[in-house]
């Protein structure tokens, strides 16, 4: 069913299509209206076995997810930015005590300064946290998305982040051919864990590793998320076969120069990427980061053209310092581009530009922050 | 050695975790000093405090296998019975 929806409805009702449980969440922009949308569901009655809780701050929200996960509830989340941040000390945890928390960040900047705006940097700065990252381009992706993410999560006992632009996508209305519930019940099993917490059955969940044991846990967690990347490669086959192929875990198109990025910008690549007959690359999957695949796509091209919208400080960018990484040995140059922080405009005239420079050899690799106005420092 | 996804252990079973080795002082109880009042059970953050008969009244006892050598039972002791001794390491 094709329907006009803003983004935050397509992710809304995908997971209500999911039946969760378990549905905790604070407001933050520009999250908030994810959530709002599943409130109302719930006041509605249109969620059946689930429970809406209201937290007092995200820790709080990702702590409820933790508890009721761990008792076999099928959980969602919503958040952004600081909201992030703050949940982060929990999905560390979470991470490691393997319960498949599906959340969706409504990636925006971080402070300071206060920005409410979108970049990439707060769920790139969750990287290491063994939560599996997906990001998407458009609404249609994330709608499609959300099952595919439960899927992956309770396969793989990791949890799942889908990460949506803030406001380009969650606030955009575009047409999406909306799922239904007969089509997500007949691809999602219900979620059934071997281990559950209960009243009955009291359990430690993530206890106390001595040096002696620790480093073998962590081994396993590391292990099972990189082997992980098969199960995500085999749940995308299968919404191919059933829905529509979005490619596995990265899209690729091949070309002798070729555009890197992730989430919404992509879309911006593609379209410069065909006017000027440049390959592209799309990363779907960010962690388990999917190394072989990006090699093997970009080891025979003469220009790498990686846009970053966030930073890794007193580095580069982030996603430039993992293609990079992935390329060792090979021949590329990989030029990376800093474009886009705190919701600053990405036209497709910027990308043209850094294009450009490339391509006439006016500069050599490495990287610079693109878009920059010029500016005089003060003291206030 | 087992290592369960998530670390998920069953109740009771991180008393293997011996966290007694961590200590580097170690509370030693004068037991003709000791009043039996129970206040360093009571304030005790591992539990590792229990009073027992000693010839016929309540004394202070420490489990060394998880004691980590905190102090605070030497400090509130009403009767000055509790001493922190250096570890000596066999």
């Amino acid at each position: 069913m094709r329907k006009v929806v803003r983004g935050f409805y397509a992710v809304a009702h995908a997971v209500k299509l999911c039946r969760p449980n378990i549905i905790c969440a604070y407001p933050i922009t520009p999250q908030t209206e994810i959530v709002e949308n599943l409130a109302e569901m719930y006041a509605n009655g249109e969620l059946e076995n689930c429970k809406y809780i209201t937290a007092e701050s995200e820790f709080d929200a990702a702590s409820i997810l933790v508890g009721a996960s761990a008792t076999g509830a099928r959980t969602f989340t919503a958040t952004s930015s600081q909201g992030l941040i703050l949940m982060s000390e929990v999905l560390f945890n979470a991470a490691g005590m393997r319960l498949p928390i599906v959340i969706v960040c409504a990636n925006r900047a971080l402070s300071a300064p206060l920005s409410i705006w979108n970049d990439l940097q707060d769920s790139m700065a969750l990287r290491d946290a063994g939560i599996i990252q997906i990001y998407v381009e458009d609404n249609q992706e994330a709608h499609e998305m959300i099952p595919q993410a439960y899927k992956i999560a309770e396969s793989v006992m990791f949890p799942t982040m889908v990460c949506i632009d803030g406001f380009k996508l969650t606030h955009a209305y575009e047409p999406v051919d909306l799922l239904d519930q007969e089509f997500v019940d007949n691809f999602l099993p219900p979620y059934n864990p071997p281990i559950k917490l209960s009243i009955d059955n009291p359990l430690t969940f993530g206890s106390y590793a001595p040096p002696h044991c620790y480093m073998e846990f962590r081994y396993r967690m590391h292990k099972d998320l990189v082997k992980a990347k098969e199960t995500i490669e085999k749940v995308f086959k299968e919404w191919a076969e059933i829905r529509r192929d979005w490619g596995g875990l990265i899209e690729y198109k091949e070309g002798k120069t070729v555009l890197v990025a992730m989430g919404s910008l992509v879309g911006t690549i593609k379209e410069v990427a065909e006017e000027n007959g440049l390959g592209y690359l799309k990363i779907r999957t960010y962690r388990p980061f999917p190394a072989e695949e990006v090699r093997e796509a970009l080891k025979d091209c003469e220009n790498v053209i990686v846009f970053d919208r966030a930073v890794s400080f007193g580095y580069e960018g982030i996603l430039t310092i993992d293609i990079r990484n992935a390329l060792y040995g090979e021949a590329p140059d990989v030029y990376s581009f800093i474009v886009g922080l705190g919701g600053r405009d990405v036209p497709k005239s910027l990308i043209e530009k850094c294009v450009s420079k490339v391509i006439n050899k006016e500069i050599k690799p490495g990287y610079s922050f693109e878009g920059l106005k010029e500016f005089e420092e003060v003291l206030y | 050695m087992r290592i369960s996804l998530g670390a998920v252990s069953r109740p009771l079973e991180s008393l293997k975790n011996k966290t007694g080795s961590w200590a580097v002082k170690i509370p030693k109880i004068n037991e003709d000093k000791c009043l039996g009042c129970g206040e360093c059970r009571m304030v005790c953050p591992d539990g590792c405090i229990e009073l027992v008969d000693v010839e016929g009244r309540k004394v202070a006892k420490v489990d060394y296998d998880y004691c980590k050598g905190c102090g605070i039972c030497s400090d509130v002791c009403p009767a000055n019975a509790i001493e922190m001794v250096e570890k000596v390491i066999e």
